[in-house]
């Protein structure tokens, strides 16, 4: 059976109220290596049947693997008996009404092992490389497809193909006193180009060959893209708006409500979500396979947009289900697989800031990244894989890795330059969150509050 | 002894599997294992003791991994059918063939016995069988018994799993497995002014069943009686002064800094590099096995995949090696590292202790963390006892955050509850502590372990590790511990305020 014909099959069943039949067809391929050598490999395929079936205004969800046509019925009957056993939901509410999408009746996208097809001989021809030049290369590449077809009983049909890829490369010495790291995020491997990325890296372990020592204390630091999208995906993971009225976050404003409204940096900063953006395409439409802070089943198929969580610095929405919005009374805005940061218009290159930079820190990435204090969003954290020393424009050695304490909404406020945005992966986060779009930040006053012996 | 639930039993692994083997070996694979996985996982959330959400999901599905030419080859797949696996099995020699110009380092397995049987974890009331409305009823007793004693806010959740694995492997190993963990927890929340804070509950995720909610391992009533008093005084508390201090630390703390700091630097894969551009490395290298001074001689660490109601205890792992104990550091000193086939062989280290594990049917077994548990002393002292020993220290309940740098040098780790110590007594909460050390310098400071009677198992559902990333649940059982001079910090302060 075609998923389509799983969802129609399924919301045909009699027995509930109203119903929403979520497929999700996966498959993967990764490669993974180490000391110039692969070490792991495989291809995999799943398939998941997720119904919400709707009793009153009681909800049963149901999500089973690798459903046979003749165990749709059995899904669907445990949905239902899970609806008529369950309280009221509160985030009851009439299910996204629609039609089927012009796209419904095309199949699922799938992904292979020949994904790697350029990949693969670019990565020994690399291995090669850093044999020679006296480096070891570690890291992984992994391509994901998501098809996901999503129906209800108030007749919306969407679906919504979503590649998924990810390379990350590690040069370190072959004493390991040295590592550099970059990645790159594709839909397909087509725009990745390995040897420009090996160069980086090699150019990065020539830096770190002059050692500095540096006590820890605050340092003006440029932050590079990667790591500016692992603090902010942070920070828009604390932004849901039933937490923050609920008194139990950084927005959350002293006395009741929310800080929406509030001005959180001083530059005119916005950071917002498109699902259209180029490059960081993702889904139009809510998917919410379960219901919680942060999502609503009943929700599914709603339409997203282009949405601003801060403009010109200030805090503009937050992550919203129907059901928090109309608690909040502010806009429904859901969350959306995908973040964008951009500053003012003519901002600089890293490289540019670099130039401009009389003496500073220079990172690569965040790593172990986690909460300390949620009224502050204080996070901690450690630097990985470079620190560079910055002295009069120019890098002039590597410095030892230091943990970090730091809030990104407070940091915020203290940013004095936004630089050039571009499409960059996390490090910290890219298992759960690749698409991104972020600038370099300068930050006069970063603490670092400890020093790491790690390297 | 419970038994497999027959509806796995009934699924055609055999035939599966002889299908997948026969498939590698035609194709020349030296070495081929089949494993068919369903992992069951349910969670509940209530807010307000409302409930919010709920899902019940499952996995379901196969892998056949083999080396071929002395590279690793993997597939999974879905369909349950012998023409399938067989299939999957011909990919998974592809996978190899297409990878063998990336490998420079032949694959080889340390030998392990052929087994054949059946395990079981040790649970009393299988929480799938018990309704859904019975668990959010309970939940929902229990966080209106909260509200009812002041606090603003209750959140709840009870994650259930029931993992099953058939594993068969081409030297004739053939296991069945079925274990059962829950993970029941609330958190009361309370703002005073402008300040908020939270507690949650010390209980940890176990190997049981629903009796652990029922009375059997905790008595969750009791715990819940004493929070909302509990946090009232933490919100009141004052703020600690940053400095040095000697800290005691109750298992429900300390089992994070052990898993963080002993658990994952112990890891073989790790200490030779196979994970460095993600989990990262090790201080602990291999060169300093039965050299390295890893902490006071009072410090005695085991592994063990054996340890009653365990998250991380098997019967066999999933490269078909039997549940072992073994020693990972001893009278203070490195003697031992957690491992799979490969590196067991590698590094000539002879039969692998059990510590391969994958999370689903789509991922490869990987290194994970067997339970790494430190030792109690017999006859050791109370808690009480051992704050007795302090002047001017910190007593310190329950994990919250938690961050390690890439070689398991560098930590910081804060808690639920943290009480001043003034001349041997408790003299109040403080607010806003977090500790921070050297793993080394952390573990060289310990000066006392508790006695057997202060010994618990704590753990966590999702320890992360791996690329693609896999979860994996693990205990760690420790006694009580006393630590002198510890760095704390003012998380305030930190945070610049």
């Amino acid at each position: 059976m075609t998923p389509q014909e799983v969802v129609e099959r399924a919301l045909a069943l009699p027995g509930a109220d109203d119903r929403v039949v979520i497929v999700d067809e996966d498959t993967t391929a990764n490669l993974r290596f180490a000391g110039n050598t692969l070490t792991t490999n495989g291809v995999a395929r799943g398939s998941r049947l997720t119904v919400v079936s709707v009793n009153g205004s009681g909800t049963g969800v149901v999500s089973r693997a690798a459903v046979t046509p003749g165990q749709i019925a059995d899904v669907v009957a445990a949905a239902d008996r899970a609806a008529r056993d369950a309280q009221p939901s509160e985030d009851a509410r009439p299910l996204v009404a629609g039609e089927a999408a012009a796209d419904w009746d095309r199949p699922a996208e799938e992904t292979s092992i020949a994904v790697f097809r350029d990949l693969a001989p670019a990565l020994g021809e690399a291995f090669a490389a850093a044999e020679a030049g006296g480096r070891r290369l570690y890291g992984f590449a992994e391509h994901l497809v998501n098809s996901v077809f999503v129906g209800t009983t108030t007749g919306l049909r969407r679906r919504h193909d979503q590649p998924t890829g990810r390379l990350e490369l590690n040069a370190k010495s072959p004493d390991m006193s040295r590592s550099a790291w970059v990645g790159a995020a594709t839909r397909d491997f087509t725009d990745v180009d390995v040897h420009a990325l090996d160069a980086t890296l090699a150019q990065r372990l020539e830096w770190a060959k002059r050692k500095v020592d540096l006590a820890p204390g605050r340092y003006e630091t440029l932050l590079p893209p990667g790591a500016v999208a692992d603090l902010m995906i942070y920070l828009y993971w604390s932004a849901g708006a039933r937490d923050a009225f609920d008194g139990r976050t950084v927005f959350a404003k002293p006395g009741g409500g929310t800080r929406v409204g509030e001005e959180l940096a001083k530059l005119p900063i916005d950071l917002y979500s498109d699902p259209g953006r180029a490059g960081v395409e993702c889904g139009g439409f809510t998917v919410a396979h379960a219901s919680s802070r942060e999502s609503s089943v009943f929700d599914n198929g709603f339409t997203l947009g282009p949405t601003k969580w801060i403009a010109d610095g200030k805090l503009a929405n937050l992550i919203q289900t129907r059901h928090s919005a109309e608690i909040t009374g502010l806009a429904e805005t859901p969350a959306i697989d995908n973040l964008i940061m951009e500053g003012p218009a003519g901002g600089k290159s890293l490289e540019e800031m670099i130039a401009a930079t009389e003496r500073g820190l220079l990172l690569t990435c965040l790593w172990y990244i986690r909460e300390v204090d949620p009224q502050t969003l204080l996070l901690t954290g450690l630097t990985r894989d470079g620190v560079y020393l910055v002295e009069n424009g120019e890098v002039t050695g590597e410095v030892n890795n230091f943990r970090f304490n730091e809030s990104p909404v407070d940091l915020l406020g203290r940013i004095t330059e936004v630089g050039a945005a571009s499409q960059t992966l996390p490090r910290e986060w890219n298992d759960y969150f690749t698409r991104t779009i972020m600038p370099p930040l300068r930050v006069p006053d970063f603490n670092m509050s400890t020093v790491s012996q790690a390297n | 002894m419970r038994q497999i639930d027959p509806d796995f039993l009934a699924l055609p692994l055999r035939r599966l599997a002889d299908a997948a083997l026969q498939r590698a070996r035609e194709l020349g694979a030296e070495f081929a294992a089949f494993r068919l996985e369903r992992v069951r996982a349910e969670t509940l959330r209530l807010f307000d003791a409302r409930l919010e959400g709920s899902s019940d999901a499952d996995d379901l599905g196969f892998a056949v991994r083999v080396v071929k030419n002395g590279t690793w080859g993997f597939a999974g797949g879905i369909t349950l059918t012998p023409e399938a696996a067989a299939d999957v099995a011909a990919q998974a020699v592809q996978v190899a063939e297409v990878s063998a110009p990336l490998n420079r380092e032949p694959v080889e397995l340390a030998a392990e016995p052929v087994h054949e049987g059946v395990w079981v974890s040790l649970y009393d009331v299988d929480p799938f069988d018990v309704p859904l409305r019975d668990k959010v009823a309970l939940l929902g007793d229990w966080s209106s018994g909260l509200l009812a004693k002041g606090v603003d806010h209750v959140s709840a959740s009870l994650m259930q799993v029931k993992e099953q694995k058939f594993y068969a492997d081409s030297a004739g190993t053939v296991t069945t497995q079925q274990r059962v963990r829950v993970h029941p927890s609330l958190t009361a929340m309370k703002s005073e002014g402008a300040a908020f804070d939270d507690m949650r509950t010390l209980a940890p995720p176990v190997g049981r069943g629903y009796e652990y909610l029922t009375g059997t391992g905790w008595d969750f009533p009791a715990e819940l009686a004493e929070l909302p008093d509990l946090l009232a005084e933490k919100l009141a508390a004052p703020s600690v002064k940053a400095g040095a201090y000697d800290l005691v630390i109750d298992p429900s703390n300390l089992w994070l800094t052990i898993h963080e700091s002993i658990g994952h630097a112990t890891e073989l894969d790790r200490a030779l590099g196979y994970e460095a551009a993600y989990a990262g490395t090790s201080f602990a290298t291999f060169d300093q096995l039965g050299e390295l001074t890893y902490g006071s001689p009072i410090m005695n660490v085991t592994g063990d995949r054996t340890a009653d109601h365990g998250l991380a205890t098997v019967g066999w792992d999933d490269e078909g090696v039997r549940g072992q104990r073994f020693d990972i550091v001893r009278d203070g000193t490195l003697v031992g590292y957690q491992l799979d086939r490969r590196m067991a062989l590698l590094k000539g280290l002879g039969r692998s202790n059990g510590c391969a594990f994958a999370d689903s049917p789509g991922h490869p077994p990987i290194q994970r963390m067997a339970n790494v548990s430190l030792q109690p002393a017999e006859g050791g002292p109370s808690a009480e006892e051992l704050i007795a020993g302090v002047d001017d220290g910190i007593y310190v309940l329950g994990d919250k955050s938690w961050s390690i740098d890439m070689q398991r040098y560098n930590f910081q780790f804060t808690g639920q509850r943290f009480y001043k110590i003034e001349n041997g007594r408790l003299a109040g909460q403080l607010r806003d502590v977090a500790y921070q050390a050297t793993t080394t310098d952390f573990w060289r400071s310990m000066d006392a372990v508790g006695g057997p009677q202060t010994y618990v198992l704590g753990g966590a559902f999702n320890c992360g590790k791996g690329q693609p990333g896999q979860v994996a649940p693990v205990s760690h059982g420790c006694p009580a511990a006393r630590f002198r001079g510890v760095k704390i910090l003012n998380t305030v302060q930190e945070g610049g305020k």
